[in-house]
């Protein structure tokens, strides 16, 4: 019963590194760009969730649409001022950029917040739970954490493949040149996906720093790992596959610390090149080497 | 690349263009090079000893960046997970001196050993590529410290100290100095002597476009996996000269950091990707700001970071690669230039 237990608990937290993950897959998808400051922006995220309720008073459940608002924005700024330049210079450079972000956001946060958890209380929804019997329980805070990231990727699916805009997106991943021609401005498109991409890490980075009750600033090193470890796992290019991908990774870390406290990062690492050596294009995806 | 016009004007000489790659001036720099590594081995004997010391820092620096810009800026492999083969250095030279090893012949025999494990991982780490590749190297790096860590004998998740190589701190320091300055050169003046061979060659090609290389015959997998496996064995070397210098490991965590990694990156960017000389000035800069503003805590880092964004985007040669393009000076000639008629060089040839 213990192991069905890990294994529930480990797809509660899988639902975090999916949605996570959901925003990270659209950049690569779309632009190429392999956004090495998903993790940082995922926990700056959380710290504007945290700092907004702290310092100006809104109320919890609030802080995700001031965190999802902060972001948005910032991601339409980075798009259009370092990005877009970027990606015409070189395949190098949008990486050396997301890179440099992810170097000045944690430190820059710590300077200005001190290393100390800035705290994001969610009250009795964090430990309210639905008895399964049998010792077995269902956190609600985790439950709606994956209803969550269920709705976010069958959102972005939906919007990729039902809406007009969607179809740009994807055609525009297809061959920029040509929706060019067709009169798309490529960079209104790139800048869309940068600020849902950047929306969707907000909820992750609120919703992770409610689970944790707070962050701290250098947490995005490892949120970043789980982020693309995820997709790899998944399959790139897949959003189903990249639900799936958290799912595991979750159960692995999940199951790791079951067997002993320091193992659950090492557990889930393991399985992420397990999938590399035996699955290379991932559970679902069609083609890492894309 | 300049296409030029097949239309030939009237009176346009037609002489062949000649390909060099910078004659007699191609032995003065080497040669330059040589004699001031020479002139830092004397050092020891003319300077005070705290002088000596902190070139140590700049030697590994040094190291470290020559070994990023092989990896990026010649086999295109952006890695973030270097660290895995400093860490393994400074732990294997533990091993290395518990069996008796001196720290020279330990840090040669550490790198070959570190090459030996950066081949298979190289297997994995292959499957992935661009940012992807990035943070694979970065995952095999956390997974190698976490291994570690689990080994009680190497101190586990405390670190480890060194026994010290002699008694007295003089000859320590100047020890220690040698071994950093030898690993730096061999570090930069091997990647001169690679990127000269033929195998230099093929990862220009590889670099500029990996599928127009491999058309042309390159074995595109064999040569980035070499460079790969040398960047770690130079890697390792950085991280003995660490262990040495720092006598033993403060913690893993210290050890394997990914701050290395944006170090790297820093210095090789500042610097100037894909020249040889570019990464020592990118040291150079690196080491003299933190000398002068380390002090101001971590806004110096969210100043690093700032400075790499923004040469990346308006500089995005480097330092050395505008001073080169501008001027067409080099110190350790790769390239090959066209000269056209006029005896002038054609800056728009790649290096």
């Amino acid at each position: 019963m213990t192991w069905v237990n890990t294994i529930l608990q480990g797809l509660l937290l899988g639902g975090i590194f999916a949605m996570a993950a959901g925003g990270l897959s659209l950049m690569f998808g779309v632009m190429r760009i392999a956004n090495l400051a998903h993790g940082d922006l995922m926990i700056l995220g959380g710290y504007a969730a945290a700092v907004s309720t702290l310092h100006l008073g809104v109320p919890v459940p609030l802080t995700v649409l001031v965190s999802m608002a902060v972001l948005g924005g910032l991601g339409y700024l980075l798009q259009r001022t370092l990005l877009d330049r970027a990606m015409a210079l070189s395949e190098l450079a949008p990486m050396m950029v997301t890179f440099g972000i992810a170097v000045m956001i944690p430190n820059a946060l710590a300077e200005v917040f001190s290393n100390d958890a800035q705290p994001l209380n969610i009250g009795a929804l964090g430990t309210a739970s639905i008895e399964l019997g049998g010792g077995l329980a269902i956190g609600w805070f985790p439950l709606l954490t994956v209803v969550a990231a269920v709705l976010v990727l069958t959102g972005l699916h939906l919007f990729l493949h039902r809406t007009q805009i969607g179809r740009i997106t994807r055609a525009t991943a297809d061959d920029p040149e040509v929706v060019r021609l067709m009169g798309v401005d490529n960079l209104k498109i790139y800048a869309l996906t940068t600020v849902i991409s950047l929306v969707t890490v907000a909820l992750a980075g609120t919703l992770y720093a409610m689970r944790q009750g707070g962050v701290t600033p250098y947490e995005g090193q490892l949120t970043v790992l789980f982020a693309f470890e995820t997709v790899v796992i998944g399959g790139l290019g897949s959003l189903w596959g990249t639900l799936a991908g958290g799912l595991v990774l979750g159960v692995a870390q999940s199951a790791g610390a079951q067997i002993s406290p320091d193992l659950p990062l090492l557990a889930g690492h393991v399985v992420f090149l397990l999938v590399l050596v035996f699955r290379p294009q991932g559970l679902f995806g069609r083609s890492v080497l894309a | 690349m300049t296409i030029r016009s097949a239309v030939v004007t009237p009176g346009e000489d037609l002489r062949r263009p000649e390909i060099s790659r910078g004659g007699r001036a191609a032995a003065a720099g080497p040669a330059g090079a040589i004699l001031v590594l020479l002139l830092m081995a004397c050092l020891p004997y003319l300077v005070e000893p705290g002088l000596t010391s902190e070139l140590v820092t700049l030697c590994y620096l040094v190291t470290l960046a020559s070994m990023w810009n092989l990896l990026a800026g010649y086999a295109g492999m952006v890695s973030i997970g270097q660290q895995a083969y400093i860490g393994l250095g400074a732990y294997a030279l533990f091993l290395a001196n518990d069996h008796g090893l001196d720290v020279y012949t330990g840090t040669i025999v550490v790198s070959a050993v570190v090459a030996l494990v950066a081949w298979p991982l190289s297997y994995l780490a292959f499957r992935l590529r661009g940012g992807y590749f990035a943070v694979g190297t970065w995952v095999i790096a956390e997974v190698v410290r976490l291994v570690v860590v689990r080994f009680d004998s190497l101190g586990g998740a405390g670190g480890r100290g060194l026994a010290a190589v002699t008694e007295d701190p003089l000859l320590r320091r100047a020890f220690t100095y040698w071994l950093a300055l030898g690993v730096m050169a061999a570090a930069v003046l091997g990647t001169y002597l690679v990127l000269r061979s033929r195998l230099g060659l093929d990862l220009q090609a590889i670099r500029d476009d990996e599928t127009a290389a491999n058309s042309v015959g390159v074995d595109v997998t064999r040569g980035k996996r070499v460079i790969y496996v040398l960047a770690a064995a130079g890697c390792a070397a950085a991280g003995a000269v660490i262990c040495v210098d720092g006598l033993g490991v403060a913690s893993p965590g210290q050890i394997f950091g990914v701050q290395y990694s944006a170090l790297m990156i820093f210095m090789v960017v500042i610097g100037g990707i894909g020249t040889v000389e570019g990464p020592v000035i990118g040291a150079l800069v690196y080491f003299l700001l933190d000398k002068y503003f380390a002090q101001s805590g971590v806004w110096y880092l969210v100043i690093v970071g700032a400075a790499a964004i923004a040469v990346s985007l308006y500089l995005p040669r480097g330092l050395w690669g505008t001073l080169d393009r501008r001027s067409g000076l080099a110190i350790f000639p790769v390239a090959r230039r066209v000269h056209g008629h006029q005896g002038t060089a054609r800056p728009e040839t790649r290096t």
